[in-house]
């Protein structure tokens, strides 16, 4: 009984310890890694809860203060800024918008041009195509200032159309959906023809359906990206109400530094702190849909 | 008049490649039609130029006494059932059946009535409010049908509609299709190259080869009497034996290899002719006229198939399981009315 017990355990154990060291080994790397992205994080929770003085004399704070309310509290609904109109609220709300609008415009802008390109026998389609393909080699970053010249001439300066439309075309997007529509397989399409659907129809009632993942997916990238903005808007708002989140977290402190105060670091920390969470919660939340968006699709 | 009619009609795709050469036909109201071939011969190209998916090159068509050349898909009164079933994944298989009636404008109770009528027709009342891909491929198959038949078309069209199935299933589903078919009395067109589901299936047949249609009949008439030697070696497993001779123009073909069979056509002295005898048609026969050399007994359960040689020609025998046999020098003779004979050149009945 005892010998038969044994004798499966010392022949598992080599193969056991060299796993477990492998698996240490692993893990040692993940955590190593984990802890440089996470570190700065703790730093940024632990100093917002202290007070500014403090602050200000000691540097970045390892441990819990007392004052985590105050800062939130004072980072979310104090007014700040030189003229004292926006509050951390206000601008958590333009970068829902700003994140929000440039992810639905992208999507509804790329899957129209995409459908385009894939179903209707244009002329030029292919060329279309690389053309818009193309437009990746042209980031806003290169075309800020002829980008800017346009809509200031159209005075949308300092409007949410202002910003959001210059950043709606995405060769990206098209992409995407260029990849997938093509993936549908064509005995759909004229099932839905003898059926009586038309181009409208087809793209409402199927392809938009057949899609939703693919969206999703989108949608998150998009509403990241959207959110992380940080040049055009700087560019585009100079109203302070308009801010977004991202930019205006170092308004808030300058604005106070160049006050004769003591610039509010606490406050400021809280606020890169809310800045993260709405990302980071719709990562969180939607990843299953993300990783099926991106690899299958049930056609 | 003719549910559907055809007059020169002809498909050349943009590249220049002619998959449909020029043909004219005729179906009757309720005939059921199958059209039948070796891959890549046109057959869904026909079809789908029928169902208006593919433009047509040259001729007419008319549905009924409608021309439909210019008719989109969704306007020609017609239901089509593909080979991947194309249902739409995404859609219950209530609204799968209620799509196109829906896209028609049809008031929703009529709908919904119809609807319960095509499933209990096709005894998908449970499967209702289910997805495509929670389905079996049988029950993916009927859903299809159920769309099609829905809509009360003035014709059917299926693509090889039983190919993704297992041969169980597929017996099974030919029947039910047949009956479906002769219920509801709608004119249908049925592409497939399984040779039995054309046999079983059809009241015509149409053979096609290489965007020609070889010969237009009923399963009888395409099996007794194939109207070239394509038709005779694709319709029928085994297929029929070819023996290449000349006519001796007294009553009997004389074989490349030596031996004279009597035919009971006169043929033109020395002309070459394709003799052609099913296997099933030859029988064991001490007395026979014909010699052959058995070579291998294949054993099929129900009958054996004897392959051998006949004047050094390759010549397959099917006899019954009862019979014993065993390789070597054998005789044979022919059932009466069983011989085919085709010109050796062009390949047409003679
Ligand atoms: N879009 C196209 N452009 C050019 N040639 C084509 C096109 N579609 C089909 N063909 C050609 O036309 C011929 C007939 O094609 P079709 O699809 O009708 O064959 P089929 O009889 O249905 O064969 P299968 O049994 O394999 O489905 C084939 O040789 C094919 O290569
Ligand atoms: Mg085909």
């Amino acid at each position: 009984m005892t010998a038969t017990d044994t004798a499966p355990v010392s022949a598992v154990t080599p193969r056991r310890r060299r796993l477990k060291l492998e698996t240490v080994l692993d893990h040692a790397v993940l955590i190593c890694g984990a802890l440089f992205m996470l570190t700065p994080i703790f730093l940024a929770l632990t100093t917002a809860s202290h007070d500014k003085v403090l602050i200000q004399r000691e540097g970045l704070q390892w441990a819990f203060g007392s004052e985590t309310l105050t800062n939130f509290n004072a980072a979310m609904f104090e007014p700040g800024g030189f003229t004292g109109d926006i509050t951390g609220a206000t601008m958590l709300m333009n970068s829902f918008i700003l994140g929000v609008g440039f992810a639905v415009g992208k999507i509804i802008l790329s899957m129209m041009a995409a459908y385009a390109i894939v179903y209707f026998r244009l002329r030029f389609a292919t060329l279309a195509f690389w053309v818009i393909f193309t437009t990746l080699l042209l980031p806003l970053e290169v075309r800020i200032v002829p980008s800017y010249e346009v809509i200031q001439g159209m005075g949308l300066t300092n409007s949410y159309t202002g910003l959001i439309v210059p950043l709606l075309a995405s060769a990206t997007g098209t992409f995407f959906f260029r990849q997938f529509f093509m993936s549908v397989p064509e005995e759909l399409v004229e099932a839905a023809r003898i059926d009586g659907a038309g181009p409208f129809k087809f793209f409402v009632d199927i392809l938009v359906p057949l899609s939703r993942t693919m969206i999703a997916a989108i949608f998150i990238i998009m509403f990241v990206y959207g959110w992380n903005q940080y040049l055009w808007p700087t560019l585009i708002t100079t109203e302070e109400s308009l801010f977004t989140l991202v930019r205006g977290i170092r308004q808030i402190v300058q604005a106070i530094a160049e006050g004769s105060e003591i610039p509010d670091y606490g406050r400021a920390m809280a606020l890169a702190l809310i800045a993260m969470i709405p990302p980071v919660a719709i990562v969180v939340t939607f990843q299953s849909w993300f990783v099926k968006g991106l690899t299958e699709t049930d056609k | 008049m003719a549910q559907l009619s055809v007059t020169d009609l002809s498909k050349t795709y943009p590249n220049g490649f002619t998959a449909v050469h020029p043909c004219s036909f005729e179906i009757e109201p309720g005939e059921f039609v199958v059209l039948v071939g070796p891959s890549g011969c046109g057959k869904s190209t026909l079809l789908r130029m029928i169902a208006g998916l593919e433009e047509i090159t040259t001729g007419e068509m008319r549905i009924g006494d409608r021309v439909v050349n210019d008719v989109d898909p969704a306007h020609r009164d017609i239901a089509m059932v593909f080979q991947n079933y194309a249902l739409y994944p995404h859609m219950t298989v209530r609204k799968n059946i209620a799509y196109g009636l829906r896209n028609r404008k049809v008031p929703a109770g009529e709908i919904a009535q119809r609807v319960t009528q095509a499933a209990e027709m096709l005894n998908l009342t449970d499967y209702l409010d289910r997805r495509p891909s929670q389905l079996s491929g049988g029950q993916r198959q009927r859903v299809a049908m159920g769309r099609a038949i829905v809509r009360d078309p003035a014709l059917f069209l299926f693509d090889e509609p039983l190919s993704n199935l297992d041969a169980k299933l597929r017996n099974q589903m030919r029947i039910e299709i047949r009956a479906l078919q002769r219920r509801l009395g709608v004119t249908s067109v049925y592409v497939t190259h399984d040779q039995v589901e054309a046999m079983t299936m059809a009241d015509r047949i149409f053979v096609l080869n290489d965007g020609r249609i070889e010969q237009i009949g009923t399963p009888s008439e395409i099996y007794h009497r194939p109207a070239s030697t394509f038709v005779a070696s694709f319709m029928g497993a085994p297929p029929m034996n070819l023996l290449s001779g000349r006519g001796t123009g007294n009553g009997a073909v004389a074989l490349d290899g030596g031996q004279a069979v009597p035919v009971p056509l006169d043929t033109e002295s020395n002309r070459p002719v394709l003799l052609g005898l099913r296997p099933e048609d030859m029988a064991l026969d001490g007395a026979g006229p014909i010699a052959f050399d058995i070579e291998i007994v294949e054993e099929l359960g129900a009958h054996r198939l004897l392959h051998g040689r006949l004047s050094e020609q390759p010549f397959t025998v099917s006899v019954s399981k009862d019979t014993e046999v065993g390789t070597g020098p054998a005789r044979l003779s022919a059932r009466p009315g069983a011989v085919n004979l085709f010109c050796a050149e062009k390949g047409h009945r003679l």
